[in-house]
C-alpha cells in the first residue's frame, strides 16, 4: 500500500523541525539538571538508600550547594575517589552517612579527578555495551515473531504479581511487556529503591524491579524460543536515571518523549528538554528503542482535529532524537487509534494517518496505541473496535503494537482479558498479514485526501512554532491546548547552568563513541 | 404490586446468563467440569460450559451459559440519579441569572495521584463531550480546571482562597480503593476547614455512582457518559435551593 504524498512538503516539515529544535539544543548544551547528575552517579556505581529511604544519589546531590552542581557532580566525586581511595558504592554510602562531605576534597587537580573516574566510566560503558551485545545475540538465537510486535501492559502494583502476568502474557503470544508505573511516579524527583509490592495503577520502576522482570522474561524467552522484550518509562522527572538503569539492566524499550512531560504532567520544559537529551544519548548507546507519546494528543482532545499535531510532534521528536544520536531504527514514533468510532469512515481516517506516518518515517519502528477514549463498559463493542485497530496496524506495517483491552474502560487488565486481546490481534494479523501489499488507495480518494490535508496542516503548524520558538509556542498553548511557561511547572529548581569547566564523563564518552561510529 | 423479573434469553423467565472467567488451573476435561460445578455452586442451573481452553500454562478460560433461578422485584428498587434536571446550556444560564443573579464559580480536578483527566476535561473544557459544551463555555459559570494530580489539600485550599461554589473531584484509577480514599479525604478536609456546607461537592468517574456519592457524603456523583449540562444543571439547581432561605431573609 502506498499513498502519493507531497515529498517536498515532508522535506519542508523536516527542515522546520530542525529550525525549531536548534535553539533548544543550544539551551540544552549550556545546562544540566539534578537528574542528569544523579544518573552520572548511578552509572559510576552509586546506589542504595539512606536510613530514611532517600536514594544515595539524591542524598549526595542534596548535601552540596548548587554551586558544586554547576561544575558537574562527577568532578567533585572524582576528587573524593582520588583522595579516599574508596570505590564509588562505599564512597557514596560514606558521604550519605555524613562521614565525608563532597566539598572537603579540593586538593586533587581536575585531571587527576578525571583519571580517578575513568575506570568506573569504562566499566559502566562496558556493561552497557555488553548488555547490548547480549540482546543482539539473543535476538539472533531466539528470533521474534514478525511485526507488529504484540505489546501488553502489566500493572498490578506488585512486581511479583506482574512477573506472573508477564510470563503468562508472553506464553499467550506477547512479544513486549511493559510494566506500567505507579500513578504519580513521574512526579517523584527520585527513583525508589528495591523490589516493590505496592503501587497504584502500576508498579514502581526500580532497578531491582527491572532485574526481577528481566530475569523472568529471559527465562520464558528461552523456553518459548523467542526473545521477549521489556519496556518501562523514562518520562517524568527522572528520565536520565531511568535510562541509565534501563541500560544497565537490558530493558529493550523506553517510553521517552521530548514534550510529553511538559504538556501532560506539567513538568518544567527546560528540565524536560535537558533530561530527554541525556536520556536519549544513553538510549542510543544501549540500543534501547524509544517510544514517543503522541497518543496523548488524541486521548485528551478530538482525534480528527489533533492529527496534524501528532505528525508535528513526530517530526519534532525525530529531530530531538537524531540530535541525541539515536538512529531511525531506535525511534518508535507514536500514534493512536482514537477517532470516534461512530464517525462515518472513521476507519479510513485511521488508515490515512497510520500510513502517512509509515511513509514519512520509513525507518522508524512506529508505535501504535489502541483505542481508549471511546472504549466503554460494552466489552463486546470494545473487542470489535480493537479488531479494527489490529487490522489498521497490520495493513500499515506498524512495528510496536500495544494490544487493546476489551475491558479498557473497566479495570486494569485481568489475565483473561490479556489473553483475549492477544487472540484477537493474532487472528486479525494472521488473517490480513499481506493485505496492505495487495491494495492501492484510490488516487484522489478519501484516504489520500485526508493524508494530504494532515500533512499540509502539520506544515502550517510547524511554521507557526518555528516562527514563535518552541518554548513560546508551548506557552501559547500550541500543543494539546495546554499552556506552560518556560520557568513554570515541576522540577525547574533542578535545572542549572553549566560552569565553563562543567564535566560529565558519560556525555563526553558517548559523544566520542557517536563520532567514531 | 410486585413485579418480578429474571434475565431473558429467548423465553420469558428462562433466566439465561452468560459468564466468562479464568481459573488458575491447567486446562483439561476436569477443568471444564470444575467450571461447571463452580457455576452450579453460584446457584445456576442448566449450566453449559460452551468453551473451555488453555490461555496460559496453569490458566484456563471458560465461557459458560446457564440459568438463574433468582428474580428481583422491580417495585422494591430505587436508584438515585443526579441527572434529574434536563436543561440546555441556554436554559441553565437563564436559570442562574434569574435564581442566583451572579456567576457560579466551579473548580475541578483529578485528585490524588490520578493523572487521567479525560473525565474532568469532558465536563469543564470549552469543547465538552458528545456535542454538549463544557462549563467553560457557559456565560454564568466560571470554571477552573486545575488538571491532574491535585492533592485534596490543594483543592480545598483553592476552594477557600478563590471562593468556589462547587467542587468537582474526578477519579479514574480505582485500583485498591485509591478513589474512595481520595474522595473521603477531600470530604473530611472540607468538613475540617468548615466549608463543606458552602460548596456543592460532586464526584465523578467511570466507576462513580450517585449512590456511592451519597455514601461518601457528597451532593452528587456522576458516572460514565455524563454530559456537562447534566452537571451544570445539578450545580445550578442545588445552589439555588440552598440560597433560597437567604433570599427570603
Amino acid at each position: 500500500m502506498e499513498l502519493r504524498i507531497d515529498r517536498s512538503g515532508v522535506e519542508r516539515c523536516r527542515a522546520l523541525a530542525a529550525k525549531i529544535v536548534a535553539p533548544v539544543e543550544a539551551f540544552i548544551a549550556r545546562h544540566s539538571t539534578v537528574s542528569v547528575e544523579r544518573a552520572v552517579l548511578r552509572l559510576l556505581g552509586v546506589d542504595g538508600v539512606t536510613g530514611d529511604q532517600v536514594p544515595i544519589p539524591n542524598a549526595l546531590l542534596d548535601a552540596v550547594p548548587a554551586a558544586v552542581w554547576n561544575h558537574g557532580v562527577a568532578l567533585a566525586f572524582g576528587r573524593a575517589l582520588a583522595e579516599t581511595g574508596l570505590d564509588p558504592a562505599p564512597l557514596g554510602e560514606a558521604i550519605a552517612a555524613g562521614r565525608f562531605s563532597l566539598e572537603q576534597f579540593s586538593e586533587t587537580p581536575p585531571a587527576a579527578a578525571r583519571g580517578a573516574l575513568r575506570p568506573y566510566v569504562e566499566a559502566a560503558l562496558k556493561r552497557i555495551g555488553g548488555q547490548r551485545e547480549v540482546r543482539e545475540r539473543k535476538l539472533a538465537e531466539l528470533p521474534q515473531l514478525p511485526p507488529p510486535l504484540l505489546y501488553v501492559i502489566v500493572a498490578s502494583g506488585n512486581i511479583y504479581e506482574d512477573r506472573t502476568a508477564a510470563v503468562a502474557a508472553a506464553q499467550a503470544g506477547a512479544q513486549v511487556i511493559a510494566v506500567i508505573r505507579s500513578t504519580g511516579q513521574s512526579l517523584l524527583d527520585f527513583v525508589p529503591f528495591g523490589p516493590t509490592t505496592e503501587g497504584f495503577g502500576g508498579t514502581y520502576a526500580t532497578q531491582e524491579n527491572f532485574r526481577i522482570m528481566r530475569a523472568a522474561l529471559d527465562e520464558v524467552g528461552e523456553r518459548l524460543g523467542r526473545y521477549v522484550m521489556l519496556t518501562n518509562y523514562a518520562s517524568g522527572l527522572c528520565m536520565p536515571e531511568i535510562a541509565a538503569m534501563a541500560a544497565l539492566e537490558r530493558l529493550d524499550m523506553l517510553l521517552n518523549d521530548s514534550m510529553y512531560g511538559i504538556l501532560f504532567r506539567d513538568i518544567n520544559m527546560k528540565r524536560t528538554f535537558v533530561d530527554q537529551h541525556f536520556s536519549r544519548m544513553l538510549n542510543a548507546r544501549s540500543g534501547i528503542v524509544i517510544n514517543t507519546g503522541e497518543d496523548n494528543y488524541l486521548t485528551t482532545a478530538d482525534a480528527i482535529e489533533q492529527a496534524p499535531a501528532v505528525l508535528a510532534s513526530q517530526f519534532i521528536n525525530e529531530e530531538f532524537a537524531h540530535r541525541a544520536g539515536l538512529p531511525d531504527d531506535q525511534i518508535g514514533l507514536g500514534d493512536a487509534y482514537e477517532i470516534n468510532p461512530d464517525l462515518e469512515d472513521s476507519f479510513l481516517y485511521q488508515v490515512a494517518q497510520a500510513q502517512l506516518a509509515r511513509e514519512i518515517f520509513p525507518g522508524a519502528p512506529l508505535k501504535y496505541m489502541p483505542p481508549t477514549k471511546h472504549m466503554t463498559g460494552d466489552v463486546f463493542k470494545g473487542h470489535l473496535i480493537d479488531a479494527m485497530f489490529n487490522l489498521t496496524s497490520v495493513m500499515t506495517r506498524q512495528q510496536i503494537h500495544l494490544c487493546g483491552m476489551l475491558t479498557e474502560a473497566i479495570h486494569t487488565p485481568f489475565l483473561g482479558d490479556r489473553a483475549l486481546s492477544l487472540e484477537n490481534a493474532r487472528y486479525i494479523m494472521n488473517a490480513a498479514r499481506h493485505f496492505g501489499d495487495e491494495i492501492v488507495p484510490r488516487p484522489g480518494g478519501i484516504i489520500e485526501r485526508r493524508a494530504a490535508s494532515v500533512l499540509q496542516s502539520c506544515e502550517t503548524l510547524l511554521e507557526h512554532v518555528a516562527a514563535m520558538g518552541l518554548m513560546h509556542a508551548i506557552e501559547a498553548a500550541t500543543f494539546a491546548d495546554v499552556s506552560r511557561t518556560p520557568d513554570g511547572g515541576r522540577g525547574f529548581e533542578g535545572v542549572f547552568e553549566r560552569a565553563p569547566d562543567y564535566f560529565n564523563p558519560f556525555e563526553e564518552a558517548l559523544c566520542l563513541i557517536a563520532t567514531v561510529s | 404490586m410486585s413485579r418480578f423479573v429474571k434475565p431473558y434469553g429467548d423465553t420469558l423467565d428462562d433466566g439465561k446468563v452468560q459468564l466468562s472467567f479464568t481459573l488458575p488451573v491447567e486446562w483439561s476435561e476436569a477443568a471444564d467440569e470444575a467450571a461447571r460445578q463452580l457455576a452450579v455452586r453460584m446457584g445456576f442451573t442448566d449450566v453449559q460450559v460452551a468453551d473451555g481452553r488453555a490461555i496460559a500454562p496453569g490458566f484456563s478460560f471458560f465461557v459458560v451459559y446457564a440459568s438463574t433461578p433468582q428474580a428481583v422485584d422491580l417495585e422494591g428498587i430505587s436508584a438515585s440519579s443526579a441527572r434529574t434536571h434536563a436543561m440546555t446550556m441556554e436554559e441553565i444560564d437563564d436559570f442562574v441569572i434569574e435564581r442566583i443573579g451572579r456567576k457560579i464559580r466551579v473548580a475541578g480536578a483529578c485528585i490524588g495521584t490520578d493523572a487521567h483527566t479525560v473525565g474532568i476535561d469532558a465536563i469543564l473544557n470549552m469543547k465538552g463531550y458528545k456535542g454538549d459544551y463544557g462549563l467553560e463555555r457557559y456565560h454564568m459559570f466560571e470554571a477552573f480546571n486545575l488538571g491532574s494530580q491535585v492533592s485534596p489539600e490543594a483543592l480545598v485550599r483553592y476552594a477557600k482562597e478563590h471562593h468556589m461554589d462547587a467542587l468537582l473531584a474526578s477519579q479514574v484509577v480505582t485500583q485498591k480503593g485509591s478513589d474512595i480514599k481520595n474522595f473521603t479525604a477531600l470530604g473530611e478536609l472540607l468538613e475540617a476547614e468548615g466549608i463543606r456546607d458552602r460548596v456543592v461537592l460532586i464526584c465523578g468517574g467511570p466507576r462513580v455512582t450517585n449512590r456511592l456519592a451519597s455514601e461518601l457524603g457528597y451532593d452528587a456523583g456522576f458516572g460514565r457518559g455524563t454530559l456537562p449540562s447534566e452537571v451544570a444543571a445539578f450545580v445550578a439547581v442545588t445552589l439555588a435551593d440552598r440560597l433560597r432561605p437567604a433570599v427570603l431573609r
